[in-house]
């Protein structure tokens, strides 16, 4: 017989509201603990100790309005967060602080997080959902120069963005946004030319997340449906649907890739997250804990793998870690 | 020999006070002639005079009698001698009291007679020649024995009577001593000689009809059941024993025989055909039996049914009161009017006359048992009463099972409980014998051939299982270039639908969806979220109170009925006025089934009940969640208030004696604003027939109901201003119903009157109904002592109560 799933690792409580993103921030070396960053839905971003599993600090730069992406740009000392305030805000936390050193005014109302790509020392490249509905803009940072403005072409009804990736298939080449649009489908823009390579129709409802994999050109998204769809990049950068696998219950809010290619997680609205193995899509593990709705899962980018953790941040205030298959 | 008496007697009575030596001759002369030849009418006489008498000079005098005059008693003819005795013993007497040695010694002899010779008493008048004159008085004196005594002898003597002559003691001798005059009689028939036993019979009947049964019979029946089990002459001396009962004392015979026969059988070797030959006796055990008294057990029921079945010429009988009885179960005034410990005691009865009834009679009278059995279900099912309901289910069921052997037959749905399983085995004739139980050892044998085969389907499963198992791993192992192992995932089912979160959306799945899950999570949703969301609510109250009336069960959902109705009661509460105008309203409008009506009260009860109790907010809800949470602020602050007001009492003594006690949770009553929109609209229009609702005709299931709504209604409005004019609205409407005819309509009349009585301040009571309350006083009266049902005169006795109480508390005030 199969082993039964496994139980936490621990779990964080007190954000005291739903946690809607999780970033970790393990990196670094022997004297900085791990931490890992959440942003949840009374507006703060709390820093928890992985060590002693506590509150570090709490940040608040969002009014009170709900957090819904966190991201450390370079360690865990500077710290980009997007809130439902219209702005994103990035933090510098070294040496005990806790400011806002600059902020964007992104006059977006959706809900679509943000997606960050380095792509040299010191210059990383942000998408977020831009004024007009259908638009993403792309900045430059820290300079928060606009690189370029996606804009489908008229006619295309895409709806709003609901989530972004920002990807190059290796250092230096030309860097790409895939974009899950809320009719359905995935679209993959060139970034210098602000042209559409390929459009892929593969839900029925909004993309509510998508994940990439660089290496394998591969990548997945899921909906408020009851299917995961595993989409394929080919040499004429066109995407084609490669299978699509059917959920036991219906509807996902984020879907994440370890960085190892090996597994892939989601967060489900059956309050389950699940996790798969991501060269054939073969369920390995029904993580059956949170009482609600599992809005974000992350995992940790530990050097050493087998101190590798999963997280999953619920509407029911709790943040769950998991130690799973980080023997592989 | 006769001479000789006749001359001592002659000697004897010469003086005013015979004696010693004349006495002495007396005696030996009776004892010469013993028992064998009867002294003729005139030496009867004298003797009778002499011991009389001698008794009477006994009785008087403080001291005995010198001489032999107690062996006179001794040798007398037995008759004689007792009704001299008891004619001295038992005469009224004057006041003065006396316990001379003479009475004593008078009771002494007495008993001894009794002890010894009662038989022979009872034996000397069966005789053909028995003195007739001496007869009659003689029968008063050997059945009144106990009384007559206890009566003459009131306080005259020390140490009261002897333990003989209590009633208690005294039948059970006179019982044995009837048996013993009926062997002798049985020994005189078989020597052919003629024999009557008339007198036995009186005496027997006359104290039955003294209520004497049970002393008497219990020892007769079986005496007379062991002594007829193979003797036919016993037999008909049995029969002829009750056959010559007077006709005024044969029911209290029959009825006795009846109740201590230990078995049909035994009844009829004891009565024999005495039903068709005695027309009183057929009246006793065809109707008064059956449909004039219902006190008897069902063992008695079924030994004279059973008696009845035994014989051909009884059979017909048996079919009449099967017939009687039908017409009574059917006919609808004695559904409605009789108690329903009579309904229960006929409605056995006619099970039992089923279990005797043979296929070839029941065929003779199909056609009139199926005409009463349509009457009587219908009549039954039309009452209020759930058990008289239940009654008329098992009994037409049990018809239509006899009825219809091969055809269908009835089928209605009851609950199964001890009462209704007892009824129907009274279907089956109950064996006369007792089934011998499966002896253990083959038990035991049972269990052992068992066991094995047992143990070898667990052992196969195991196989299987382990052979399912062993498939599952030769299946991972091929799939295993994925070096993944995956966990048990056989616990991802499919999450139950999830049940809307706001009301209008509840309102779109109640209506339209085909979803049916969540329909169901909707409908187990829907009291929470209205409750949680009182202002959502508000806005679509109306449509979601009908909505809810006309929901019917789309899938089984358990409890769906009482989630329905705490979903109706949760939106009558949040907005109690408009949803309750609208219920009301709908109470008496058309195209509504009498279910949905009843559902409008039951919900407007339980609102009420709900709207009336003070709420605690807050401190329980705050026990109830049990999860981790900070602290709310206004929590909190209450929290230390309490607190500090705890500490503060524990730190302070108190003198006074006053209420330091926290005082009980209370708040406003929030009934008392809307308690009229809950009440009058129910009043309008219940003399309004409509065609499909007729509350004053056949509905009066739903009348019963709603009278009793508006009694809970009018208690529950205690403390509100409008309850003065709700009672006295009540009251008129009491009094336009109070002869109703169904009995839960009357209770809930009785009901609404207590509430009246107990939520209308007294003041308001007598100033603005005093009238109302005095016919109501007077109506009372007589509801307790000719109604029925036995609920209502309890209610209406204790409503008098209620009245007493009043008026007491009133006169207390009023003087002060």
């Amino acid at each position: 017989m199969a082993a039964p799933p496994p139980d936490p690792q621990f779990v964080l409580r007190g954000t005291s509201a739903a946690v809607h993103t999780l970033h970790f921030s393990c990196g670094g070396q022997e004297p900085d603990v791990p931490v890992l960053f959440s942003g949840s839905e009374n507006g703060l971003i709390h820093v928890w100790n992985l060590k002693t599993h506590r509150v570090d600090k709490a940040l608040d730069g969002h009014g009170r309005k709900s957090v819904c992406w966190v991201e450390t740009m370079d360690g865990k000392d500077r710290l980009l967060s997007q809130g439902r305030d219209q702005k994103i805000c990035l933090w510098d936390l070294a040496e005990g602080r806790a400011s806002v050193t600059d902020s964007v005014f992104t006059e977006n109302v959706g809900f679509c997080r943000c997606s960050l790509l380095k792509v040299a020392e010191g210059r990383w490249l942000m998408a977020m959902a831009a004024k007009a509905l259908d638009e993403v803009q792309v900045l430059e940072l820290p300079s928060k120069t606009s690189v370029c403005t996606l804009k489908p072409e008229a006619g295309a009804k895409l709806g709003m963005p609901m989530c972004l990736k920002l990807w190059q298939i290796n250092c230096g080449s030309q860097p790409l946004l895939l974009a899950g649009y809320e009719n359905g489908s995935v679209v993959l823009w060139n970034l210098s030319m602000g042209k559409v390579l390929s459009q892929l129709f593969c839900h029925q409802e909004p993309v509510m997340s998508l994940d990439f994999d660089s290496e394998k050109a591969k990548g997945i998204s899921g909906s408020s449906e009851r299917v995961l769809s595993i989409w394929s990049l080919n040499e004429q950068q066109n995407l084609q649907v490669h299978t699509t696998h059917r959920l036991v219950n219906s509807g996902i809010s984020d879907i994440t890739i370890r960085p190892d290619k090996k597994i892939l997680a989601t967060a489900g609205w059956d309050h389950r997250i699940r996790v798969f193995g991501w060269k054939k899509m073969k369920p390995l593990a029904v993580l059956d804990y949170h009482t609600a709705t599992v809005h974000c899962v992350s995992f940790s980018d530990h050097k050493n793998p087998s101190e590798r953790l999963l997280a999953a941040g619920s509407k029911d205030h709790r943040i769950s870690i998991w130690s799973i298959y980080t023997q592989t | 020999m006769a001479t000789a008496v006749e001359s001592a007697l002659r000697e004897a009575l010469a003086g005013p006070a015979p004696g010693a030596a004349a006495l002495c001759a007396l005696r030996d002369a009776l004892a010469a002639a013993g028992g064998e030849a009867a002294p003729g009418p005139r030496e009867r006489e004298r003797l009778g005079a002499l011991l009389r008498s001698l008794a009477a000079a006994a009785a008087a005098g403080p001291e005995e009698p010198a001489g032999p005059w107690r062996s006179c008693f001794a040798e007398a003819p037995p008759g004689l001698a007792l009704s001299a005795l008891l004619g001295a013993l038992g005469e009224p007497r004057g006041a003065a009291p006396r316990a001379g040695a003479g009475l004593r010694a008078l009771l002494e002899e007495l008993e001894r007679l009794v002890r010894g010779r009662l038989a022979a008493v009872l034996g000397e008048l069966c005789q053909p020649r028995g003195a007739a004159e001496l007869g009659a008085g003689l029968l008063g004196a050997v059945v009144a024995l106990p009384e007559r005594l206890s009566s003459g002898l009131q306080g005259g003597l020390q140490g009261g009577l002897p333990a003989l002559f209590l009633p208690q003691n005294y039948f059970p001798l006179l019982a044995a001593a009837i048996v013993e005059a009926l062997h002798e009689v049985a020994a005189a028939l078989r020597g052919g000689s003629d024999c009557s036993i008339s007198f036995l019979s009186h005496v027997l009947g006359k104290v039955c009809v003294r209520g004497r049964q049970k002393e008497i019979l219990s020892v007769l029946v079986p005496r007379l059941a062991d002594l007829t089990k193979s003797d036919c002459i016993w037999q008909r001396i049995c029969w002829r024993l009750v056959e010559c009962v007077p006709d005024r004392c044969m029911e209290a015979v029959v009825l006795g025989f009846v109740q201590r026969a230990p078995g049909a059988d035994v009844l009829s070797r004891l009565l024999g055909n005495l039903v068709v030959k005695n027309k009183h006796a057929q009246f006793v055990v065809t109707q008064k039996f059956f449909l004039l008294q219902y006190g008897y057990t069902t063992a008695v029921l079924q030994n004279l049914l059973g008696y009845l079945s035994l014989d051909s010429l009884r059979r017909a009988l048996l079919i009449k009161v099967l017939q009687e009885l039908l017409e009574t179960w059917s006919s609808s005034s004695a559904v409605k009017h009789s108690p329903p410990e009579q309904q229960e005691y006929i409605s056995k009865a006619i099970l039992i006359c089923l279990s005797h009834l043979k296929d070839s009679e029941i065929e003779s009278c199909r056609q009139e048992l199926l005409t009463s059995m349509m009457e009587g279900v219908k009549c039954h099912l039309d009452s209020s009463l759930p058990q008289i309901r239940r009654l008329g289910m098992i009994v037409a069921e049990s018809i239509s099972s006899k009825i219809n052997t091969d055809g269908p037959v009835l089928k209605f749905q009851y609950e199964e409980d001890d009462e209704a399983r007892e009824l129907k085995s009274l279907l089956v004739q109950a064996p006369s014998f007792c089934v011998p139980s499966v002896p253990d050892d083959s038990r035991k044998e049972k269990a052992d051939a068992a066991l094995p085969s047992a143990s070898e389907s667990n052992g196969k499963s195991h196989t299987a299982a382990a052979h399912v198992v062993s498939d599952e791993e030769s299946d991972t192992e091929l799939d295993s270039d994925d070096d993944l192992t995956p966990y048990d995932m056989s616990e991802d089912k499919e999450l139950k639908t999830k049940a809307p979160v706001y009301i209008r959306d509840c309102i779109e799945v109640l209506t339209g969806s085909e979803d049916v899950d969540k329909w169901e999570a909707t409908v187990k949703a829907l009291e929470s979220l209205v409750r949680k969301n009182p202002a959502a609510t508000r806005e679509v109250s109306v449509e979601l109170a009908k909505i809810l009336l006309h929901l019917e069960e789309k899938t089984c959902i358990e409890g769906f009925a009482e989630l329905r109705q705490r979903a109706q009661v949760a939106v009558l509460t949040v907005d109690p006025i408009p949803v309750a105008q609208y219920l009301t309203s709908q109470f008496y409008s058309l195209n509504y089934s009498l279910r949905q009506r009843m559902d409008i009260l039951d919900v407007l009860v339980l609102a009420a009940r709900e709207l009336s109790c003070p709420k605690v907010h807050g401190k329980t809800k705050h026990v109830e969640k049990p999860c981790v949470q900070l602290l709310p602020a206004s929590d909190s602050s209450k929290d230390w208030r309490r607190i500090v007001d705890e500490r503060i009492k524990s730190k302070t003594r108190r003198f006074a004696k006053g209420p330091s006690q926290v005082q009980v949770a209370s708040g406003p009553n929030e009934f008392n604003s809307v308690a009229g929109h809950f009440f009058f609209p129910l009043l309008q229009n219940f003399d309004r027939p409509l065609s499909t609702f007729d509350l004053l005709g056949e509905d009066h299931f739903v009348l019963g109901r709603l009278v009793h709504t508006l009694a809970v209604l009018l208690y529950l409005a205690v403390n509100t201003t409008a309850v003065t004019a709700m009672g006295k609205a009540l009251m008129e409407f009491v009094w336009a119903l109070r002869f109703h005819t169904d009995s839960y309509v009357r209770q809930g009349l009785l009901s609404c009157i207590s509430s009246m009585l107990l939520s209308v301040p007294a003041e308001h009571l007598l100033n603005n109904m005093t009238e109302e309350l005095l016919e109501t006083q007077s109506w009372l009266g007589d509801v307790v002592e000719k109604d029925p049902d036995g609920d209502c005169r309890r209610l209406a006795l204790q409503n008098l109560l209620l009245m007493e109480n009043l008026k007491k508390k009133l006169n207390k005030t009023v003087p002060s």
